[in-house]
């Protein structure tokens, strides 16, 4: 595969975040290295939720203008997302288990993105469980503005599962404000990441434009 | 023309309020015929609660702590078998033609389906709830009005996105084993509060305390009830 413009420099974008995170920002006094999955965790999960707002708005406006590009550019984000979603709760345990001392909490965030990834999860499958172009596309833009105005309603409820019954759990101390050299890193990491979801939302993109034209040639051939 | 049909066309259509009802009705009326799903639901709570009771060390774990759970992982489940029949009964004839041929709005089909599932899912909570009490040897009768608000509450919330996935699945490849799928995640802002607020209420404590719990389930049956009666007529043939 040949790569574009805009692949080449999101990728040397994250990998020079991540040169930069690891040799030229300074350790934290507390957690020491592991403090560095951050430059990767907060900025998938800024990722994912943009890219699951992505997946609600381009849903609505597809069942107002009935345009087939804005279900392919639905269908792009919420595969794009649920790599990013993937990668998040991947990376949180990973840095939860020296600083909180278990791999898993249900702590109000923790749960919220798990079920983020069961609703995309949900909807990739549901698109994979039809053949009708037009039903893919209505089903799916309903589950897509569904599941985005689920969010709010699972962050109450596990927000209130967790204060009204506190668990034994090492919760992070509210960490000192970051050094400048931590906030640059961190801040540099979320636009090479939010590049990369550009890119690879193109990419994800084309290959459904291609998928649709073959399909629609198959047809006309048949 | 034969005069009873013309009678049938000189009839007025129905009002909204009508024609939910009667679909409402028409789908209990089947259930109440066949009592297949009612019958396998109802076996599928006692079954399911003997079962749980010895999942645990009863030394360990007072029955009254499991109570809860064990009630609202039951009501899920039983749920669900109910909302996959909703929709699929009109498939094998192909009923669903005729009833977007009626004269009905499709907001109203939506809706008939909503109240008959309804029906179909607090029939099997006032079976299973004075089960688990009668069993898990819970005193119910303290709070069992606030208790039935909670479970009125949440059985509002589960079967307004149950009857719409319900619909949804039932046309795609998957079918039923789509339908737990996409209506889990969608579940757990209702089991959640419903499960903790039971608790609560068992452990003795007073409404009170769990005023916020009601709220937030209020708060989903109605985005959720008016969301998805907009979306149902997305998901049919324009």
């Amino acid at each position: 595969m040949k790569l574009s413009k805009l692949g080449v420099v999101a990728i040397a974008a994250v990998i020079a975040v991540g040169i930069r995170a690891i040799y030229f920002t300074p350790f934290d006094s507390l957690q020491g290295a592991a403090q560095k999955i951050l430059y990767v965790h907060a900025p998938s999960a800024w990722v994912a939720f943009l890219a699951f707002g992505l997946v609600a708005v381009a849903s609505i406006l597809y069942l107002w203008l009935r345009d087939p590009k804005l279900d392919r550019v639905a269908e792009s984000s919420a595969e794009v997302g649920l790599v990013f979603t993937t990668v998040v709760l991947i990376t949180g345990p990973l840095w939860a288990k020296p600083v909180w001392g278990a791999y898993w909490t249900w702590d109000a965030r923790l749960t919220l993105t798990l079920f983020l990834w069961f609703i995309y999860a949900g909807y990739i499958i549901l698109r994979g469980a039809i053949d009708d172009f037009d039903m893919r596309a209505r089903f799916s833009a309903v589950l897509g503005i569904l599941g985005a105005m689920l969010v709010p309603f699972i962050h109450l409820s596990v927000y209130f599962f967790r204060t009204l019954h506190p668990m034994p759990v090492l919760l992070k101390p509210s960490a000192p404000s970051m050094p400048r050299e931590m906030v640059i890193t961190l801040v540099s990491s979320f636009l090479a990441f939010t590049l990369l979801y550009v890119w690879l939302l193109r990419e994800r993109y084309k290959l459904a434009v291609e998928r649709d034209a073959a399909s629609d040639a198959m047809e006309a051939h048949s | 023309m034969p005069p009873d049909t013309r009678a049938a066309i000189s009839r007025p259509t129905p009002g909204f309020a009508a024609s939910t009802l009667a679909i409402a009705r028409k789908d209990m009326l089947i259930e109440l015929r066949s009592r297949s799903v009612i019958l396998s639901a109802l076996a599928f709570a006692v079954l399911a609660l003997t079962i749980f009771f010895f999942a645990w060390d009863p030394t360990a774990v007072a029955p009254i702590d499991l109570a809860p759970g064990v009630l609202w992982v039951i009501f899920t489940f039983s749920g669900l078998l109910g909302l996959h029949r909703s929709f699929g009964v009109e498939q094998p004839t192909r009923a669903m033609d005729a009833l977007l041929a009626a004269p009905v709005s499709r907001e109203a089909i939506y809706l008939g389906k909503l109240i008959a599932n309804l029906g179909f899912v607090i029939l099997v909570q006032a079976v299973s709830l004075p089960a688990v009490a009668l069993l898990y040897n819970v005193p119910v009768g303290a709070y069992v009005l606030p208790l039935a608000g909670v479970v009125l509450l949440a059985a509002i919330g589960l079967v307004a996105v149950g009857t719409l996935f319900s619909a949804m699945a039932v046309s795609t490849r998957l079918a039923e084993l789509l339908l737990p799928l996409l209506a889990l995640p969608f579940f757990v802002p209702v089991i959640l509060p419903a499960a903790q607020a039971t608790a609560r209420l068992m452990s003795g404590r007073a409404v009170s305390e769990v005023a916020g719990y009601i709220e937030l389930l209020a708060a989903f049956d109605i985005v959720f009830l008016v969301t998805c009666t907009l979306a149902y007529p997305y998901t049919l043939e324009q």
